[in-house]
């Protein structure tokens, strides 16, 4: 879907900001907010590009730099800290050779860190993508992210 | 309608579609569909039953056998054995049962058998059909406040009832109603706080993911005692079943004439659109919250105006939190006297708890107000996980409290939690187990507050950045006894200067942790 397509779905209030740049970000391949993203948003809303690129920036589910095709969110948050989360973050910076925001050589992954995830009845959790994973251990990840390697 | 001797309930939340609840269903269907049992067998989504962590679950009634970790390759002998022959799958069947309806008396040493408020339908009914919501006497409310109660009942039955938030904060539902029915103007809101993202808290999404209707009838009637004819739902990013399901109730709800123009030829009008956020925890806060709804940046705001008179837009705003909501048809439907009937005086109800972390049975219970942590660990969560030892409890999500064995008999309400300078806050229960690193805790807590600190004002911006720091050193074993002085000296400085309650929490945490496990934490500085 291109740009326009994307923009013409929400009527141009400013409240629908949120809904126009996940939806823009989401269909971004490098899902990411692009300089241009911000410039059609901002045409449309009528409002400054400075606007949008503060209101971008505040969110964290917003990135403005390109990332892998596919985004790693391990929850980092005290439920997930206690089941083991941060030795699960070794492993995942090991394993896929990238620090914190990084994107593996391939541009397979990006490995982020978020707030709690709400799935603390099966903590240690993450996201891939859309899709919630818990119970993790170095082997659940691996199976997960070799998985994922192969549908692609 | 057909005669359907066995229903077949699959639990569908975020968790059991993890662990590929749909890939279940679809077999199931196909199986019953192969021994040609599709009429007398229905097979029914419903949400979380309560339990966490023991993969795809499903009830059989009228039985009322629950299965857990049920995997598509079992359903050829479930349908077989179960359905067709009668004979229940003991291999499959769940040992650890979640604590769902009511929990006897005699278990609890309670004066009754406890009760399920808020959720009396997870798990029960089909969130996604209306009807099921109706027939369990949903929408009732409504029609009792449209034609006895009018606005100004519906207002005094939730006074009388001595409903507080249940988001955290614990304010008079009541009052914040009155205040805005008072404010002038024509145009008011009813916002729905959604934004769940307390660690450890998932309560408001099984309530949405479990029975979206009690929410939309809450809102209604919130909007009916208040004078407001628009309502908005800001649900976090995250959720994504949570926005998908009550989209859909909305949509039925507008169909059943519950939600539009002139609802029930009551001459009342008021419709609900969802807001989906992206991420920041400081929209949890109300203004921060109507902030990010307009369009911006989510900085909270001065307070006064409080949102009751001037909120979104500007405009008179009641915001209230998912649970407090979906009390309050239970109220308006069953009355004030009833409700008043659980809990304790001074906190009336129940509570949604999350208990998690080390125990037997983590997952989603409800509880009267007044029952003892004790009770919650040992009876509603089974205990200590491996027959391993309690050592503590972060109780309130990272905003709240910890708790050491000493607290094991506090009486767990948002009045009585106070005088031992603990805080009930969201329910979320983390219990901690005699191997865990209360420095590590903590150090992951100040992380989160780093963070999500919106960086408006300097004493959270800074002060959330200086607490992470020290707390690291300490943890590399690097601190001195200063760093602990530190940590509690700056965080006082934060809960009396901080802008918004993101700043002035990180003062809870630390000294809880200090009151409880002091020889612990100064163990680890030189």
């Amino acid at each position: 879907m291109d740009r326009e397509a994307i923009l013409k779905k929400f009527e141009p209030n400013l409240s629908n900001i949120l809904y126009i740049m996940h939806d823009l970000q989401d269909t971004n391949p490098e899902r990411y907010l692009a300089k241009e993203d911000i410039e059609a948003c901002a045409d449309y809303l009528n409002v400054p590009y400075s606007y949008v690129h503060s209101v971008a920036s505040f969110y964290t589910m917003f990135s403005l730099k390109p990332r892998g095709r596919n985004i790693i969110r391990l929850c980092e948050s005290p439920p997930c800290h206690l089941m083991g989360a941060h030795s699960l973050l070794d492993y995942l910076k090991g394993s896929l050779k990238v620090d914190v925001g990084g994107t593996t050589k391939d541009g397979m992954f990006t490995l982020e860190l978020t707030s709690c995830l709400g799935a603390c009845g099966v903590a240690p959790a993450m996201m891939l993508n859309e899709e919630m994973f818990g119970n993790l251990t170095p082997e659940k990840v691996d199976a997960i992210l070799d998985k994922r390697r192969k549908e692609i | 309608m057909n005669l359907v001797r066995n229903h077949v309930l699959i639990s569908i939340d975020a968790g059991t579609i993890m662990a590929g609840a749909r890939a279940v269903e679809k077999a199931l269907v196909e199986e019953i569909n192969k021994q040609g049992l599709s009429g007398e067998i229905a097979v029914l989504e419903t949400g979380s039953i309560g339990a966490t962590g023991q993969g795809v679950v499903i009830v059989v009634y009228p039985e009322g056998i629950y299965y857990a970790n049920v995997t598509p390759a079992d359903a050829a002998e479930l349908v077989e054995e179960h359905l067709l022959k009668g004979r229940p799958v003991k291999r499959l069947i769940m040992t650890e049962m979640p604590k769902q309806h009511v929990i006897k008396k005699e278990k609890t040493g309670l004066l009754r058998e406890q009760p399920r408020i808020v959720l009396r339908n997870s798990g029960v009914i089909n969130p996604e059909n209306i009807d099921e919501y109706i027939a369990e006497g949903g929408y009732e409310a409504l029609e009792k406040a449209f034609t006895d109660l009018k606005p100004a009942g519906v207002t005094k039955e939730v006074k009388d009832s001595g409903l507080m938030g249940r988001g955290g904060a614990a304010f008079t539902t009541a009052m914040k109603w009155e205040f805005a029915a008072r404010a002038p103007g024509d145009v008011k809101y009813i916002i729905c706080n959604a934004d769940e993202g307390e660690p450890g808290t998932f309560k408001d999404r099984l309530i949405l993911e479990g029975d979206p209707h009690k929410l939309i009838e809450g809102m209604i009637l919130a909007g009916y005692a208040v004078g407001a004819t628009k309502g908005f739902v800001y649900i976090r990013g995250e959720y994504a079943l949570s926005i998908e399901r009550l989209e859909k109730a909305i949509t039925q709800a507008r169909l059943y004439g519950l939600l539009g123009d002139d609802i029930l030829e009551s001459g009342f009008s008021f419709d609900i659109a969802v807001m989906k956020g992206a991420g920041a925890y400081v929209c949890g806060e109300e203004t921060a919250l109507i902030e990010s709804l307009e369009g911006k940046r989510g900085h909270p705001r001065n307070k006064p105006p409080y949102p009751v008179t001037e909120g979104l837009w500007a405009k008179p705003t009641v915001v209230n939190n998912v649970e407090t909501l979906a009390n309050v048809p239970e109220i308006v439907r069953n009355g004030a006297a009833w409700y008043r009937g659980y809990g304790t005086d001074k906190c009336p109800g129940t509570k949604v708890y999350t208990i998690i972390g080390n125990v037997a049975t983590p997952g989603l219970i409800e509880a009267e107000m007044g029952t003892t942590l004790r009770d919650i660990i040992y009876e509603y969560a089974g205990g200590i996980k491996d027959g391993k030892k309690f050592k503590g409890a972060l109780v309130g999500g990272a905003a709240g409290a910890f708790m050491g064995p000493e607290m094991l008999d506090a009486k767990m309400d948002f009045v009585n939690l106070k005088e031992y300078a603990a805080v009930l806050g969201s329910g979320a229960i983390l219990v901690m187990d005699e191997d865990a690193d209360i420095v590590g805790m903590l150090q992951s807590v100040l992380h989160f507050f780093r963070h999500e600190s919106c960086g408006h004002c300097v004493p959270c911006r800074l002060g959330t950045n200086q607490l992470a720091e020290i707390i690291d050193r300490i943890a590399e074993g690097k601190g001195k006894t200063e760093d602990v002085d530190k940590l509690v000296s700056i965080s006082e400085v934060m809960r009396d200067t901080s802008f918004c309650p993101l700043g002035q929490s990180p003062v809870l945490p630390i000294t809880s942790s200090l009151r409880f496990f002091r020889d612990e934490v100064y163990s680890r500085v030189q």
